[in-house]
């Protein structure tokens, strides 16, 4: 219950840079904060109290991996999404470049001249 | 238990660093800091796979930021202090906190997982598949469809990112077109 409180704690700090900061790199870090803060609360809820790795090795029995293991679904789910999180970060850096590029500057509140 | 609690108070500090430092450098660094944090926590929470990733994915993604964050000037601009976004920000966090702690009450409490799905990943996985390790017969064979969809939204991401950073096109604007099409008018 309190782990779970503090990971949100994280989450709403990432969602404060995300509205509040006008530096297109700040928007980054929020999005960047936002993702390790869920990641972290999925495998939060998969923990089991003296649990081990669900990792068989070669001399447990299946009964005692199956009572002990933590739970290897969102742990599946997550490492999916963590390596996205890497794809979807490097699409922002190449957005957060060409902006430079065209209107030299970072701020978000000067961009928005828009031309058609 | 003490230990997440630690780790976690940790993270929130980078996380306060990296939000409100003026030099973006320094919010890079703090952002590696939270993400190394987030590493060794999966690291105590019997995820060693995802401990792994996080760490080779939190160097790659340094390196990404701090080449954005070094591209020019790294300093910010907050010149005038945009009241309305941090009233707005700043309520929008208690609302959040005080709807987890009504919300939490009903969630599944720490360390007591529902094993409802992967109970059977946990009895069957290794006759079924043939791995040791249950993550990977998980990603790998009874949800490889899922690892298949990731493949190819990591492909369009990088494919997007690199049409975006090309500086030029393949063909010059003056360069005239080889075929014609369409309806020649002396013909």
């Amino acid at each position: 219950m309190l782990q779970y409180l503090l990971d949100m704690i994280i989450f709403a700090l990432g969602i404060y840079c995300l509205i509040a900061k006008r530096h297109i790199i700040k928007k980054i870090i929020g999005m960047c904060i936002i993702e390790y803060s869920i990641n972290l609360f999925l495998i939060l809820l998969g923990y089991r109290m003296h649990g081990i790795a669900p990792i068989i090795l070669p001399e447990m029995n299946n009964s005692y991996f199956a009572q002990y293991s933590v739970d290897p679904l969102p742990q599946a789910l997550v490492l999916t999404s963590i390596v996205i999180g890497l794809g979807t970060l490097a699409l922002m850096a190449a957005f957060a470049i060409k902006l430079y590029e065209k209107y030299r500057t970072f701020d978000m509140s000067e961009i928005h001249r828009l031309r058609g | 238990m003490l230990l997440f609690d630690i780790i976690l108070i940790f993270m929130i500090i980078g996380t306060i660093i990296a939000v409100e430092t003026k030099n973006m450098l320094s919010a890079v660094v703090a952002v590696g800091a939270v993400g190394f944090g987030v590493s060794l926590l999966f690291l105590y929470l019997r995820a060693p796979d995802i401990a792994i990733t996080q760490v080779i994915v939190e160097v790659l993604s340094l390196i990404i930021l701090i080449r954005v964050a070094t591209h020019v000037d790294n300093v910010a601009i907050e010149r005038r202090i945009d009241n309305f976004a941090n009233m707005t920000g700043l309520i929008f966090i208690g609302l959040f906190i005080a709807f987890c702690i009504w919300a939490f009450t009903d969630v599944i409490p720490f360390a007591n997982p529902l094993m409802r799905v992967s109970q059977h990943y946990l009895d069957a996985g290794l006759r079924e598949t043939g791995a040791a390790n249950i993550v990977a017969a998980v990603i790998l064979d009874y949800r490889a469809y899922d690892t298949l969809g990731e493949a190819v939204v990591i492909f369009t991401s990088i494919l997007g990112a690199f049409v975006i950073l090309r500086s030029k096109g393949k063909k010059k604007l003056s360069e005239e077109d080889d075929i014609t099409v369409g309806i020649l008018e002396d013909a």
